[in-house]
């Protein structure tokens, strides 16, 4: 039994390696992907065009323009003369925020009045505005602090200081590399997987396999066990990529998120394999692969968090792996995860991975 | 006079470097008549029919298809030629009537003409009732005519068919060449490539290619005149004729021996007088004159049978067993409210090779499936080697090999890796692996491919791998699903040299085929249909069966025909009856 199940992992193995199609299936798309989304979907706003339509002719207002002119978020800065051009400059998409300083701005300042600066945003683009809004907070609060120990006057008794944890630089890399290894390791892993059996179908060599001596069971662990291997070396892969060419720090156990993608992966392949077991060919699989896969990312909380979700699709995001090796990839790299909360993300995982796994056998049987 | 519909002059067409594919040929197709294209795999035919489809360009020469040349006039040849490749593109998940449409519409046939036109084609394919039905669900024989329908579409003069028949059984094959034959009458011009030289033997005209060179270009009749006095049949040696062939091949007058039923048809080299029966071992045999057929003068031309023994015969025999090894009681499937097998019921003994012969939908395939486990029964058993395949599952595979007409390979993998694997899947030991897969290579001759991808075998070559994978686990009993389909006549006689020697040695083998000068190597044969089996007998005993007066001595084909034919309106009187 043993020696039939090894013919069939060097056989799979083998057949990836040696198809030209597939090996570049397996390296050219996730590396390709790595690369898009560390630079391409990063949450950072930079190459941010502002306008400033300056009414005060006062020192003090020419002293906080200059401040928002130097600044290196902002690659372009127009002055602006009228009210006209304003509602221009924002109309076109040509700039992103319009500062206006009105009139009696410098007066008030001098009078030590509060004075006021208005911010107008373009709130089409309204993720990149309130980022552009919290930049430009920020110069004021500088402006503000900076005055005050020129004017001496009495300092604000309370400041509110913000200071990010784990992610200090909010470095979008860090975020999104975890949670690449996760959807990668996915993809591939199911992509494998949902071939496997649909492509031997296609090719004839199926019915071979049917008539030898190995039983279902011997078949299917010898189309796991090679798919587990090729997502771990997968996910290997953009780890790697991730530390060593990326530079995101990882602060954990290897051991822990290793442990973590073995049920990860064990419960994609399981789907992977029902999907195979159902399709007659290899474009059904691919389209299988696919009907599981985007709802799969959606509801993992990669792109928007599982809080914002409306309760009954949070009840259902508790059935997708993806969501629970999110949490130990992020875990891991960014702080250290103890083994509790590891463990508490890794159970789900397993018991998702029987029910995949199972359901798939059954699917197999019946296909016979 | 006018212009013929093809004119290939001083056709080269090279792919890379090396042998070109198409080297010299010079040759005329006339229209009315159909012209046959023949040759061993290899030889050039499919690459000549997509030149003269103004698929592919010339590397020098000039063809000229009804007039208009390849180069210049490549989209009006498009509007005259039909063009039905190996593998027609008929829309599966579309129906009939949908696939005739879509081709309708990628030709431009449209206004009142297309309806007709329509009528016309369905009328004449046999296909009017099915037009709802989805192409993917048509037997192999419908979705080829429905593949010619379409190729019909807007009338062409010049119709290319590339192995139509292949997958095809005897009784669609003979409405196709009947759909053929009112096409030519209509003038139109036809070539058929096919594999098959009985089928050749019915074109107006045939050209013999190998290896890219136009070898004889005529009436088959002509070349088969040249064979007069050389063919023979060895009549009156009982069982003995598998090992008489084998010894017959070795003597230096001998080029071809195929297996005719219970005699061998030999045929000699020019000139060489017929052996005596003591010189092929058996003095009581009788040496008999035969016409020559087309078949015995093209595989001379092409150089004769191989003459080398196969060496699957040196190996150690499978022990005797009493009783059958094969067993099929009762053995039903049903599917919904169909049933495709009805309690059929046959045993094979040892050292039998025993066909499972009928038309495409009889049941034929579904019997053999279940016979090889790759089915369920809904009733019945069936048994191999003394093992339920249903309740000794593994037991009863570990007896069997298989050998599919796809030749289920793994492409991407070396001759030595999938040799390797099979060697595992059937639980070989390291030890006994070595010996298997060094004696495997060492019988097909496998040594200069080891490291080669089996995608990329020659075809000879990939039959014999896939042979030698089917047997590496020395089973007891072998499956062979059309096994030679679309395989060149050279080819297929070493397949069969191949299954002599193991039957020789006590493999008992199951076979099912299309083709009867396949089935003639049978021990015994059950004709199925309706999934019945509707007569079982060696060859010659279901020629006896078929015979009438008007027709003494049917071949096996046309016993096929006539029993089938036979049995269908008999039940159709019951039916009448009943009702």
């Amino acid at each position: 039994m043993f020696g039939r199940i090894r013919a069939l992992l060097v056989k799979e193995l083998l057949a990836a390696a040696r198809d030209p199609r597939a090996r570049f299936i397996l390296i050219g798309p996730p590396v390709i992907q790595l690369l898009v989304f560390a630079f391409a979907a990063t949450l950072e706003v930079k190459n941010v065009h502002i306008a400033v339509l300056n009414q005060d002719w006062g020192g003090a207002s020419r002293e906080l323009v200059e401040r928002f002119a130097g600044a290196p978020t902002f690659t372009e800065f127009v002055v602006l003369k009228s009210e006209a051009e304003l509602r221009a400059a924002l109309d076109t998409e040509r700039v992103i925020m319009v500062v206006r300083i009105a009139g009696d701005f410098s007066r008030d300042i001098a009078a030590g009045r509060p004075a006021e600066v208005e911010i107008l945003l373009d709130g089409r683009r309204s993720n990149a505005a309130q980022i552009v809004a919290g930049y430009a907070q920020a110069i004021v609060d500088r402006f503000n602090a900076d005055l005050m120990t020129t004017t001496r006057a009495p300092p604000q008794k309370s400041a509110l200081v913000v200071r990010s944890w784990f992610n200090p630089n909010f470095d979008s890399l860090w975020n999104t590399v975890p949670a690449l290894v996760a959807i990668l390791t996915a993809l591939i892993g199911l992509i494998v997987t949902a071939l496997s059996i649909a492509r031997e179908r296609e090719l004839g060599t199926f019915e071979q396999l049917l008539v030898s001596p190995l039983q279902p069971t011997e078949i299917l662990i010898g189309k796991t066990v090679p798919a587990m291997l090729i997502g771990m070396a997968e996910g290997t892969v953009i780890i790697a990529v991730g530390v060593f060419v990326l530079g995101v720090p990882f602060s954990g156990s290897l051991g822990w998120l290793y442990a973590g993608m073995l049920f990860y992966i064990a419960a994609i392949v399981g789907v992977g394999l029902f999907i195979s077991s159902y399709a007659q060919t290899q474009q059904q699989a691919i389209l299988g692969a696919f009907v599981f896969m985007v709802p799969a990312i959606t509801l993992s909380g990669f792109a928007t968090p599982i809080a914002n979700m409306p309760r009954w699709l949070q009840t259902a995001t508790a059935a997708d792996p993806i969501r629970y090796f999110l949490v130990i990839s992020k875990g891991v790299f960014l702080k250290d995860m103890g083994a509790a909360l590891v463990l508490d993300n890794i159970w789900p995982m397993a018991i998702i991975a029987a029910v995949t796994l199972t359901a798939a056998t059954l699917m197999f049987r019946r296909r016979l | 006079m006018t212009a013929p519909a093809v004119e290939f002059e001083k056709l080269v067409k090279r792919f890379g470097a090396g042998r070109p594919a198409i080297a010299d040929l010079s040759a005329t197709i006339p229209y009315g008549q159909v012209t046959g294209l023949v040759g061993p795999d290899g030889a050039g035919k499919t690459t000549l029919m997509r030149l003269a489809a103004g698929l592919m360009l010339p590397s020098s020469g000039r063809i000229a298809v009804c007039g208009f040349d390849t180069r210049t006039a490549a989209a009006a040849i498009h509007r005259v030629v039909g063009y039905m490749p190996q593998r027609f593109g008929l829309y599966e998940d579309l129906t009939v009537a949908e696939n005739l449409d879509l081709y309708a519409d990628l030709r431009d046939v449209v206004g009142p003409g297309r309806r007709r036109g329509f009528d016309q084609l369905l009328d004449f394919s046999g296909l009017a009732p099915f037009t709802g039905r989805l192409a993917g669900r048509l037997s192999g024989g419908m979705k080829q005519k429905l593949g010619l329908a379409c190729a019909l579409v807007g009338t062409p003069k010049l119709l290319l068919l590339d192995e139509p028949s292949v997958g095809v059984d005897p009784i669609s094959r003979r409405e196709l060449w009947r759909m053929i034959y009112q096409l030519v009458a209509q003038g139109i011009a036809v070539i058929w490539s096919t594999a098959y030289l009985d089928e050749a033997e019915r074109c107006a005209a045939v050209l013999l290619l190998s290896e890219g060179r136009l070898l004889y270009a005529g009436a088959p009749a002509d070349l088969t005149r040249t064979m007069a006095k050389r063919s023979y049949r060895v009549c009156g040696i009982g069982s003995e004729r598998r090992r008489l062939l084998t010894d017959a091949l070795r003597l230096p007058e001998v080029t071809d021996g195929v297996i005719e039923g219970s005699a061998v048809r030999l045929v000699l080299v020019e000139g060489a007088i017929p052996p005596a029966p003591a010189a092929l071992g058996y003095p009581r045999a009788r040496l008999e004159s035969t016409a020559p057929r087309f078949e015995d003068a093209v595989v001379a031309r092409l150089g004769g049978a191989r003459k080398d023994e196969s060496r699957l015969g040196a190996k150690r025999a499978v022990p005797r067993t009493s009783g059958p090894v094969v067993e099929a009681q009762d053995l039903t499937k049903r599917f919904g409210a169909f049933t495709a097998v009805d309690h059929i019921d046959f045993a094979i003994r040892q050292g039998e090779i025993f066909g499972l012969l009928g038309a495409n939908g009889a049941g034929k395939s579904t019997t053999f499936k279940m016979l090889c486990g790759l089915l369920k029964p809904s009733a019945g058993s069936a048994r191999v080697a003394g093992h339920d395949l249903y309740r000794q599952a593994a037991a009863a595979r570990s007896r069997l090999g298989y050998m599919a007409q796809k030749f289920s390979l793994y492409g991407d993998l070396s001759v030595a890796q999938n040799l390797g694997f099979f060697a595992g899947a059937y639980g070989l030991g390291s030890g006994q692996r070595r010996a298997a897969i060094e004696r495997m290579v060492g019988v097909f001759d496998l040594k200069p491919y080891l490291e080669t991808n089996a995608g990329l075998l020659p075809l000879g070559y990939r039959q014999r791998l896939a042979l030698a994978c089917a047997v590496m686990h020395e089973p007891a009993v072998l499956f062979l699903d059309e096994p030679t389909s679309g395989i060149d006549p050279l080819t297929r006689r070493e397949f069969w040299a191949h299954i002599n020697a193991m039957v020789g040695r006590g493999v008992t083998v199951l076979v099912t085929t299309h083709f009867m000068d396949e089935a003639e190597y049978c021990d015994r044969i059950a004709l199925i249909d309706a999934g019945n089996v509707i007569a079982q007998g060696s060859p010659d005993e279901l020629k006896a069966l078929a015979a009438t007066q008007d027709q003494a001595l049917p071949t096996l084909e046309e016993a096929f025909i006539a029993l089938i034919v036979r049995q269908r309106a008999r039940q159709q009187g019951h039916d009448r009856a009943a009702a």
